[in-house]
């Protein structure tokens, strides 16, 4: 069952083409990895998806419905989460009522001004903050959090809310080798069970082949390979993207993958 | 049609006594970032000064050298404000910045009075330049065609020193990005004094050529400070190119809003500036800066609703407060219900700033509008105080809703612009439609109902509304919707990708705030029996944010103590000493240097201290009243 279907993406910044005509299917359960240098059109790409951005051209459906250029919000609202490069969470609160207030707007019990919000999905948060590891932190400051814990905070409230479609950018940049391992499991074991699509972006190859069933390579706005971990490891073209495409690279990067 | 040209001609000369000062306002703030309140004080001294050296010298060098002496004299005043005030203040919240700034300009007032006396003063005429030019038959003051070519030399100069010299590439690559300058081995202390001086220069220039033109008196600097605030703000912040545009778009629309529509001149600079910020929201030819964080806190625990002890002695204070007639004379209840009155403003605009992260210039606005509505109820419709209140309330709302639906899509430094320009509309509309709000006389004979005449009933009054309208606001930023508010305030992109909106949420807060201080408006009115356009001037908006710095940005309420502090120290000083600005000046000053985190987080600290990690309320709710 397609989730996401994307077709003909584009965007571009004053005359740069950030990304140009991309397009690809994304099914409910399905651990893809969308992968690049810097500078790519990664992040570009994810603006899009989540309505951060409008797209030039091109269009994005979910579930079957044309959802190009909607706003975060009603992105939101139709089921798609995501975290971002830099982790944002909301630094004033407690990590409780971080993911108290991600239920709360997924519930749209936003505008309510009466009654106590530090009160409301006790249990649902604690129900989220346990796998990623949070639960005995679930009293501190969001902003004691070490970078590692924001990360896997951001991970507890994106999935607040049931989402079909999670957006990862960078999920493990700035952890610990171990720790990455562990948040992508939670991730990845999440959105098998209830059938989420997840996307991330990740410079870590280890991550990236150890959890994803497909990859897709992008390389100046372009999507230049796509398959599964070893069929993209074998593609030139990948090679050439990240051990430049110069033939005196050509001989010492004969056997292995780039790691 | 000579009248249009010689008109035109003497907005012209306006326009460029404009730009003499704002360019040294954006000068300043592009470097520095600090938006800096004194700045029509600086304009003020500059005149003075030029006042006092062109009575002692005479003749053209008299009269030249005395204003490049008196501007330098600015200078050097302003080199000494950037070394021993702002130093100090770079790293403390911008608003506090304001705060200082606003505390020196009261000094500067009250000082001026003290050296020069004050009446106003007329300076000589420019020697040589005290007749008139006839240009197509129309008289037009020589001195003017000066000052007309003035601005565009000012321009040239500036330009040339910012793009030909060292310090003007330093300065200009400062304006971009200054920790990168900083980072590159230059002296950012020394770069910030010659800014600061310069910005000063220009404002003591542009005050002391005035001095042939327009009398001197000690309240100048307010008036400026609020045209050039427009005026930097049309053209965009930190651009010298765009205060020159603006300062002539601002100028002929004085010199023609007079002529063409005399009824709302006053209006029409503010029209402006809202519509270009709304249509441009950087300015006219400003960039959007990287973003400041909007309410820095600086010691940020996360919030939590009093616990029950707390709260005991809470109702217990309220309850001491409420005996205070018993024991206290009428003179002292009268003033503990103005007090309340702060207090509950003080508190509306502090759920704006410190839960919305929306730190407005113009909430005076909805004070004035909840006065001004609640004294025409009760004149023109005969309505009872407590109907008469809910009319201003529900005006207050009203125009929240209306100005706060533009100002939302805003923020930082811009959103505060445009409070205040909207806050000013509302100051002119009620000067200036003088059949309906009495103009500067205001409203008079506005008294409460016979059962709350009395000063003890009044003050009983006054203290329900407050305990009442301060436990509204805090169960408001502690339920769903506050909630809300405080999570597109900490991180709106994480906020909207979740699904919450900013605008919206914002847009409802601000108008919550407008109509609590719509009521608190109305008692004022009540309380002193009369309206005047004041209430809703920036001079009360300004009060309003320095109770709130003063009680504690980062805390939920403790403007309220904030508004205690300060009223009670304005009533006390002003009964105590004629120099009673001065002496605010220099305690709020004062207080700004001492307890950067205010007095709600020097409360926290010092319970911080005595049991560290203990539970977590930080706002001490001093209590509605003392």
């Amino acid at each position: 069952m397609t989730l996401l279907d994307v077709a003909g993406l584009s965007k571009s910044y004053g005359g740069v083409a950030a990304v140009r005509g991309i397009g690809f299917a994304l099914r409910a359960g399905e651990v893809v990895a969308l992968i690049g240098p810097n500078g790519a059109g990664k992040s570009t790409c994810f603006d899009m998806l989540n309505g951060q951005i409008r797209p030039d051209a091109g269009t994005i459906r979910l579930d079957g419905v044309d959802v190009t250029g909607a706003k975060p919000r009603r992105m939101a609202a139709r089921g798609v989460a995501r975290t971002f490069q830099v982790a944002a969470t909301f630094a004033s609160m407690t990590v409780r009522e971080n993911v108290q207030a991600a239920c709360l707007i997924h519930a749209g019990a936003m505008a309510w001004p009466f009654g106590r919000a530090d009160r409301r999905f006790v249990a649902e948060a604690e129900r989220l903050l346990d796998p990623v590891g949070l639960l005995a932190q679930a009293g501190r400051p969001a902003a004691e959090l070490a970078y590692g814990d924001v990360k896997r905070l951001e991970l507890a409230m994106a999935l607040a809310g049931e989402p079909r479609l999670l957006l990862m950018d960078e999920p493990t940049a700035g952890m610990a080798p171990a720790e990455r391992h562990a948040l992508m499991g939670v991730a990845v074991e999440r959105a098998r069970r209830a059938a989420i699509g997840l996307l991330f972006t990740e410079h870590d190859m280890d991550i990236v082949f150890g959890h994803a069933d497909r990859v897709m390579v992008l390389s100046r706005g372009e999507l230049i390979a796509r398959g599964s971990a070893d069929e993209v490891r074998r593609d030139p073209r990948v090679r050439a993207t990240y051990l430049g495409g110069g033939s005196t690279f050509s001989a010492a990067a004969g056997g292995d993958a780039p790691a | 049609m000579s009248f249009v040209f010689a008109q035109f001609l003497t907005g012209l000369a306006g326009a460029s006594s404009l730009f003499l000062v704002a360019s040294g306002l954006s000068i300043v703030f592009g470097v520095s970032r600090i938006v800096n309140f004194a700045h029509g004080a600086f304009a003020m001294l500059g005149a003075y000064m030029a006042y006092s050296l062109t009575e002692r010298f005479a003749g053209p060098f008299g009269f030249w050298g005395s204003i490049v002496l008196a501007s330098l004299g600015t200078a050097a005043a302003g080199a000494l404000v950037e070394m021993t005030l702002l130093r100090r203040l770079y790293r403390a919240p911008e608003l506090f910045q304001l705060l200082a700034t606003f505390g020196l300009t009261l000094v500067v007032e009250d000082l001026v009075v003290v050296v020069w006396g004050p009446d106003d003063l007329l300076g000589p005429r420019a020697p040589g330049l005290a007749g008139a030019v006839r240009v197509f038959g129309e008289a037009v003051p020589s001195y003017d065609l000066l000052l007309i070519a003035f601005g565009p030399i000012a321009f040239g100069l500036l330009w040339l020193l910012f793009h030909r010299t060292r310090f003007g590439t330093l300065v200009r690559a400062a304006t971009q990005d200054r920790e990168m300058v900083a980072a590159l081995g230059v002296d950012q202390r020394w770069l910030f004094t010659a800014v600061f001086a310069l910005g000063a220069f220009m404002a003591g220039f542009g005050g002391a050529v005035q001095i042939p033109r327009d009398a001197v008196n000690h309240g100048i600097d307010l008036r400026l400070i609020v045209d050039v605030f427009v005026v930097v703000v049309i053209g965009g912040l930190g651009s010298v190119g765009g205060a020159f545009l603006a300062s002539i778009l601002v100028a002929e629309l004085d010199a023609f809003g007079i002529l063409v529509l005399p009824g709302v001149s006053l209006v029409l600079v503010f029209v402006v500036m809202a519509v270009v910020l709304v249509v441009r929201p950087f300015g006219l030819l400003g960039r959007p800066q990287a973003q400041a964080r909007a309410v820095p806190e600086p010691d940020r625990r996360p919030w939590a609703p009093l616990p029950p002890p707390a709260r005991f002695a809470v109702a217990i204070l309220v309850a001491t407060a409420a005996t205070l007639p018993s024991w206290a004379g009428d003179y002292l209840v009268t003033v503990a219900s103005e007090i309340l009155i702060v207090a509950l403003f003080a508190a509306s605009l502090q759920f704006l700033m410190s839960a919305g992260a929306m730190v407005s210039f113009g909430h005076a606005a909805y004070f004035g509008l909840g006065a001004y509505g609640a004294a025409l109820a009760a004149k023109h419709l005969g309505l009872p105080m407590l109907p008469a209140l809910g009319c201003g309330m529900a005006l207050a709302i009203a125009g929240a809703a209306l100005f706060g639906w533009f100002c939302v899509r805003l923020s930082g430094v811009y959103f505060a612009m445009l409070t205040l320009a909207f806050a000013q509309i509302a100051w002119s509309v009620a000067f200036q439609w003088t059949a309906v709000t009495g103009g500067d006389n205001g409203l008079l004979g506005v008294w409460p109902d016979g059962w709350a005449a009395t000063p003890r009933a009044f003050f009983w009054v006054c203290l329900a509304s407050t305990a009442a309208g301060v436990g509204l606001l805090r169960a408001a930023v502690f339920s769903p919707f506050g909630a809300g508010l405080r999570a597109v305030r900490d991180s709106a992109p994480r906020a909207e990708a979740l699904g919450l909106g900013r605008a919206p949420v914002q847009w409802a807060a601000f108008a919550l705030a407008g109509g609590v201080a719509g009521w608190a408006g109305g008692l004022f009115a009540f309380l002193k029996g009369s309206v005047f356009p004041d209430s809703l001037g920036i001079g009360t908006s300004v009060d309003g944010l320095v109770m709130v710095l003063l009680g504690g940005i980062g805390t939920v309420s403790g403007g309220v103590a904030g508004a205690a502090v300060y009223k009670a120290l304005s009533v006390w000083l002003v009964s105590q000493t004629d120099e009673s600005k001065l002496a605010l000046g220099l305690a709020i000053i004062g207080l700004v240097l001492l307890l950067p985190t205010g007095l709600g987080g020097a409360a926290g600290r010092f319970r911080g201290g005595l049991r560290s990690r203990a539970a977590p309320p930080p706002a001490p709710a001093a209590g509605p009243a003392r």
